[in-house]
């Protein structure tokens, strides 16, 4: 299975047209595979609550958005996140690379790590961890459930979902 | 001329477009002058205003003006290249630039000093980019939705506020029927 073309095809099929990316290189494959299809408007962001602001644009346009970051991101965009998405009760996937779990090789990326899953949950975001390739199989119904309950919903995938990086 | 007395003289114009609002006073001033359903006012998140119109702009084919202030789009200054390479001609970002931090008492922002967010817009490779004085404001915009090429325009007025009470709709609210004036 290659997981970049499921991912695609998983967002294609449940609507999403709008898709906003800040470049991470575990996501780079399936940033390109976004660009590639037709049905949906890729929009780089320069950051990531940037990028939210678009998507909570295109969704009152009537698009379906989706955000694709980092886990760092997630100490960018708190205040958006907070004020603007679950304030005004707005749906957004945001597909995460997580980094700092394990095989990471860079040693910083841990320090966003270790307070992922912490201010998620202290956000109340419903989030879920791709940890292996075969869990990529609940992103169909993550999708689902995010446009049903109007809420921003967190994938983490870490780098043994990615296969490593080489090692 | 300070925000609220641009605001007064382009409510007409306003008031059949979908508007998204920035943050603080500007937000408390046209819901004050105009409400409308097409208004979209922000809450929270400073500097966001231009990139949720764009998103907006780029969704549907309703025209979008988006009031901006000059402090918010320093805060988000990112936002200027990503509108400048992703063009959506029915998109107007109106950049309310009095040279102050209105809504937190009037501090001076860089674009009162040396910074010129016209030439920032160019640079960051923005077409149509007009800087207008406060008086002009009317005339420049109702030309902008005219040509129906997505501008980005610059009046420069006065610092200053006008006494207006905070906004208490709900923002589920502001959002629902923003939306339906969206879909209408």
């Amino acid at each position: 299975m290659n997981i970049d073309e499921k991912i695609a095809d998983d967002l294609i099929a449940n609507d999403i047209s709008f898709v906003t990316t800040v470049p991470c290189k575990q996501l780079a494959g399936v940033i390109d595979e976004i660009d590639k299809r037709d049905g949906i408007y890729h929009i780089p962001a320069n950051k990531e609550d940037e990028g939210m602001g678009l998507c909570a644009g295109a969704w009152m346009g009537g698009k379906r958005p989706a955000i694709i970051m980092q886990n760092t991101a997630i100490g960018v965009t708190i205040n958006t996140l907070a004020t603007l998405i679950q304030y005004y009760r707005m749906p957004l996937p945001m597909l995460i690379s997580y980094r700092g779990e394990l095989r990471e090789p860079i040693a910083c990326q841990v320090e966003m790590a270790v307070h992922t899953k912490a201010l998620l949950a202290q956000m109340n975001i419903p989030t879920y961890h791709f940890h292996h390739q075969a869990d990529v199989a609940e992103l169909d119904a993550i999708l689902k459930y995010t446009f049903m309950c109007n809420k921003p919903v967190a994938i983490l995938t870490d780098a043994n979902f990615w296969g490593g990086y080489g090692d | 001329m300070i925000r609220s007395e641009i605001l007064k003289e382009i409510a007409p114009i306003l008031r059949d477009q979908l508007v998204v609002c920035n943050i603080g006073i500007p937000s408390q001033e046209l819901h004050a002058i105009d409400d409308q359903p097409s208004n979209f006012y922000m809450l929270g998140t400073m500097g966001l205003a231009s990139s949720i119109g764009l998103g907006l702009a780029l969704s549907q084919p309703k025209p979008v003006i988006v009031i901006d202030g000059d402090g918010s789009v320093l805060t988000n200054l990112g936002t200027l290249p990503t509108i400048a390479n992703n063009v959506a001609d029915n998109y107007i970002l109106l950049i309310i630039d009095n040279g102050s931090y209105g809504s937190t008492g009037d501090q001076p922002t860089y674009a009162g000093r040396k910074t010129s967010l016209a030439k920032m817009a160019e640079a960051a490779g923005c077409d149509r980019v007009i800087e207008c004085q406060a008086k002009q404001t009317g005339r420049v915009l109702q030309e902008a939705l005219d040509a129906r090429q997505m501008t980005i325009i610059v009046s420069k007025c006065e610092s200053g506020n006008a006494k207006m009470p905070p906004i208490t709709m709900d923002p589920v609210v502001i959002r629902d029927r923003f939306m339906k004036a969206v879909q209408a």
